[in-house]
């Protein structure tokens, strides 16, 4: 019916001439400077999708980017099944609303590699639904049944009589009929993007320094601050020099918030500057005596408390066999090293206060406020006068889910009475983290003849999250126990139990929370087994996997890959180590040598991973290759040691990370499946340590049992 | 009052000398895509083209940036066609994206002075900078493909 030139030409046509798609990310309507809508008011006939009489197409995103790629795999979904062509997609990121919760968690948060899972089912139906209404109005203005009509992208068509017509000539028609209560999906075999490995619709942004991160937020009239923190965690500040930070030019003001001491200014280097003239003097608090040497004292001592059981199968005690394996396995605090440091920006005014943070927690509830309680708390206006624009995050990796940052942002805001932007250093972010708690297991296993276990029972001592947010002490911390409790060896005699510490370190989840410290014990105890029972490692657990499918299907692939039985070339040898976390199975093979001065070479890691229906493949792919590296930065290069109640690292000279010349090859096979996706963000980093690990026993008869490796002993 | 030359342009920014140069161009020219990840010299993610070299702009005063020649990522091509962009995004390198710049920077001063980088070559530039989510193996790629080497 029209033949006008619409927004979707256009945008293809641009698409065609440059080198993909144009991305425009855009931020709720109030924020200064906000473009209008190019043609009346969209059609929203979901939270997700916004339709416009010219054509264009927004798809918001509700999850927090921070480069798992949510922000492409979720349009994905929608886009598949709403049927419209990629190039024509606009993103927004979305407010902080009720409509956004995570119906895995029950709030508006990224976090758990849970995105595309929980989204799986209701994004495609909202999808969908929208394309039902279409093609409804367009066989409604045609007269012709619905049933006849189908969709190419951006168009419904009635193939019998060859009549065609844009989504954007639908939309006053399509606005005015009810949402469909059931919905037809799309069979898998008609997918247009989903199970493509569809161009990341940031990239172009990223590459020009266009992509805009929290600490890149500027807004008119803005302020920025640097924090004094106590270094001893739980300490205050008792007394400063506010003259002498005031006398450094540019500063503004000087200000006490609940985490320490904020210096205002008019950029980052005189607010800096003016924090170190503070001589800020601390009341230390209860923690000053805190030491790693006495943390792992602690730890073993509470190994000898019964502790509450977390898994029991069998009666171990009952259990024969003829030999014992015992084994004690320790980790330390990890730091999250988010390449971007802590930081937020708040504009806190008499009526409405505006958060623009790179943030992984938007809306909460009572019980767990999100950002948007966190702010009305503070500010003390109602959480429908808050606004939280989320940027792009520069990595989160579970840091960016507490909101402190924001807090310091809103209170330092609400005391300058201007817009504030504050910016941790990398001190600041080393030393004021949420740690990956530390942890010690014992394990002891029976061995029957055959080498077989046939009674297995591990003791853990974990600093507590849970605890350490308010949680009972008694009570069973799961974040403790992931990766040695759904241990999935056919092993009929079976005692876990588990005991929560707490040491005043603030505590907080770390890619893969529990399952990457436990993936590291369990796996490596598991190869002890194997060893001790003269067996193949591979084949050791394959003889155990027989009940899980899932299991053995990514250790077979990896080993495969990895050629496992053909020997490695001389002076390397392989290590092997498979983890279910998320819900995602994982096996990883990992290939290493010595250095002349025994440091450890990892030279290759061959990984296999079932996640149920791949989305997105080269997502997939990147992923695997980037916990596979964050989890090697916890297995060979840093960790966090505390001494008189600070935090002793404070940068990357002396809290390492993986460099170029450390980064193995890394090759990711996937396990098809048509189950639907389950997680992808963490469940790569669980089996890296302890392939590791279990190298560099089969290379020097070395067995490691504690985190990081640094040089092996001879 | 400083006189620098950035991307082209003359400019005059009004900061003290001491000012790091990753500051001047983040806040005073507001550029921000160079940005801020350790303040030693240990990350590179400030890192830009002075007289065309890659350095670390956290490390730089800005009173001795004066009379140089400053390239930032926004100066490095009118619109992303730089060949080290186009090779990062057919290779799909970035995640969160944060370093990125900095790698983008050093990589383009790699291939100015090496154009066919050996895998020692790109250990020894690309090791100045770090990356948090591990895209190391995609940067060597994209390295790789925009010296030519890559037919696939």
């Amino acid at each position: 019916m029209s033949t006008s030139f619409s927004r979707r030409d256009f945008l293809r046509a641009g698409a065609v001439a440059g080198a993909g798609l144009t991305l425009a990310v855009t931020f709720p309507a109030c924020t200064a400077g906000g473009e209008q809508p190019p043609a009346g008011p969209p059609w929203s006939p979901n939270a997700w999708i916004r339709l416009r009489s010219d054509g264009s197409v927004t798809l918001v995103v509700d999850r927090s980017e921070m480069g798992q790629g949510v922000l492409t795999a979720l349009p994905m979904l929608l886009a598949e099944e709403l049927d419209v062509p990629w190039e024509s997609i606009s993103l927004e990121q979305s407010p902080a609303h009720q409509d956004y919760i995570n119906p895995d968690f029950g709030i508006q948060g990224t976090g758990g590699s849970s995105s595309v899972h929980a989204a799986w089912k209701p994004l495609r139906e909202a999808g969908a639904k929208a394309r039902q209404m279409l093609i409804t109005a367009a066989a409604a203005s045609w007269g012709a049944p619905p049933a006849e009509c189908s969709t190419e992208p951006g168009r419904v068509v009635h193939a019998r009589t060859r009549r065609r017509i844009e989504y954007g000539e639908l939309v006053e028609r399509a606005a005015a009929l009810p949402v469909p209560e059931t919905v037809t999906l799309k069979d898998p075999k008609d997918f247009r993007y989903i199970g493509k490995p569809m161009p990341r619709l940031d990239t172009p942004d990223k590459v020009r320094g266009r992509a805009r991160f929290g600490l890149d937020v500027e807004v008119p009239g803005m302020l920025v601050a640097v924090v004094a923190r106590c270094p001893v965690f739980g300490g205050s500040a008792k007394s400063w020099d506010e003259a002498a930070a005031r006398a450094i030019p540019g500063v503004k003001h000087v200000v006490r918030i609940s985490s320490g001491v904020a210096v205002v200014a008019e950029g980052y280097w005189p607010a800096t500057k003016g924090r170190a003239a503070l001589g800020v003097v601390w009341d230390e608090g209860p923690n000053a005596g805190v030491n790693t040497e006495d943390i792992r004292s602690q730890l073993a001592a509470l190994g000898a408390r019964p502790g509450v059981i977390a898994r029991k199968d069998g009666n171990l005690a009952a259990a024969r066999g003829v030999r014992e394996v015992a084994a004690v396995y320790e980790a330390p605090y990890q730091a999250h090293a988010c390449m971007e440091p802590m930081n937020a920006t708040a504009h806190v005014e008499a009526d409405r206060c505006t958060v623009w943070a790179p943030t992984q927690f938007q809306f909460g509830n009572p019980q767990m406020p999100g950002a948007q309680q966190l702010v009305a708390q503070l500010t003390g206006l109602d959480p429908s006068k808050v606004q939280i624009n989320t940027t792009l995050l520069g990595g989160g990796f579970g840091r960016r889910f507490f909101n402190d940052f924001i807090a310091e942002a809103v209170e330092t805001s609400k005391a300058a009475g201007a817009p504030v932007k504050v910016i941790w250093s990398r001190e600041d972010d080393t030393q004021h983290d949420f740690y990956r708690p530390a942890a010690r297991a014992s394990f002891r296993a029976k061995l029957d003849a055959d080498g077989s276990p046939v009674g297995f029972s591990s003791h853990i001592v974990c600093a507590s999250i849970n605890v350490s947010m308010g949680a009972p002490a008694d009570k069973l911390d799961d974040n403790s126990v992931d990766g040695i409790m759904n241990l999935p060896y056919d092993i009929p005699n079976v005692s876990i139990a588990a005991v929560n510490a707490r040491f005043g370190v603030p505590l907080g989840f770390w890619r893969s929370v529990g399952a990457s410290q436990n993936g590291f014990m369990l796996e490596s105890f598991i190869d002890e087994l194997a060893w001790a029972a003269g067996a193949d490692p591979v084949e050791y657990r394959r003889g155990l996997l027989g009940k899980q499918a899932r299991h053995l299907g990514v250790l077979d692939l990896a080993a495969e890959k990895a050629g496992w039985t053909t020997p490695p070339p001389a002076g390397r040898a392989r290590g092997i180590a498979v983890v279910e976390s998320f819900h995602s199975y994982v096996a990883e093979v990992a290939e290493v040598s010595l250095n002349p001065d025994r440091t450890v070479r990892v030279h290759k890691v061959v990984a296999a991973v079932d996640c149920g229906t791949v989305v997105n493949p080269d997502i997939v792919k990147a992923q695997l290759e980037s916990a596979i590296i964050y989890g090697l930065s916890a297995a060979l290069h840093g960790e966090i040691t505390v001494r008189n109640g600070r935090v002793e690292q404070s940068n990357f000279h002396d809290y390492p990370l993986p460099r170029m010349r450390d980064m193995p090859e890394v090759e990711v096979h996937m396990v098809p499946s048509t189950v639907a996706p389950t997680g992808i963000g963490e469940p790569g980093t669980p089996p890296i340590a302890a392939a590791v690990a279990n190298a560099i026993y089969a290379l020097t008869r070395q067995r490691i049992r504690r985190l990081p490796i640094r040089a092996v002993p001879v | 009052m400083l006189a620098l030359k950035v991307n082209g342009k003359n400019v005059n920014v009004d900061v003290p000398p001491d000012t790091p140069l990753l500051w001047v161009l983040r806040e005073a020219l507001h550029l921000t895509g160079t940005k801020f990840g350790c303040g030693i010299g240990q990350c590179g993610a400030c890192t830009v083209h002075l007289d065309g070299v890659a350095q670390k702009s956290c490390q730089i005063p800005a009173g001795s940036a004066a009379g140089k020649s400053v390239l930032t990522i926004e100066g490095l091509s009118a619109d992303g066609d730089h060949p080290v962009q186009q090779a990062w995004i057919a290779e799909q390198v970035p995640q969160c994206g944060y370093c990125q710049s900095g790698q983008i920077m050093r990589a383009a001063h790699l291939l100015s002075q090496k154009p066919k980088p050996s895998d020692a070559d790109i250990d020894e530039a690309m090791s100045e900078n770090l990356c948090r989510c591990g895209t190391y193996q995609r940067i060597r790629r994209a390295i790789h493909r925009a010296a030519g080497e890559v037919t696939a």
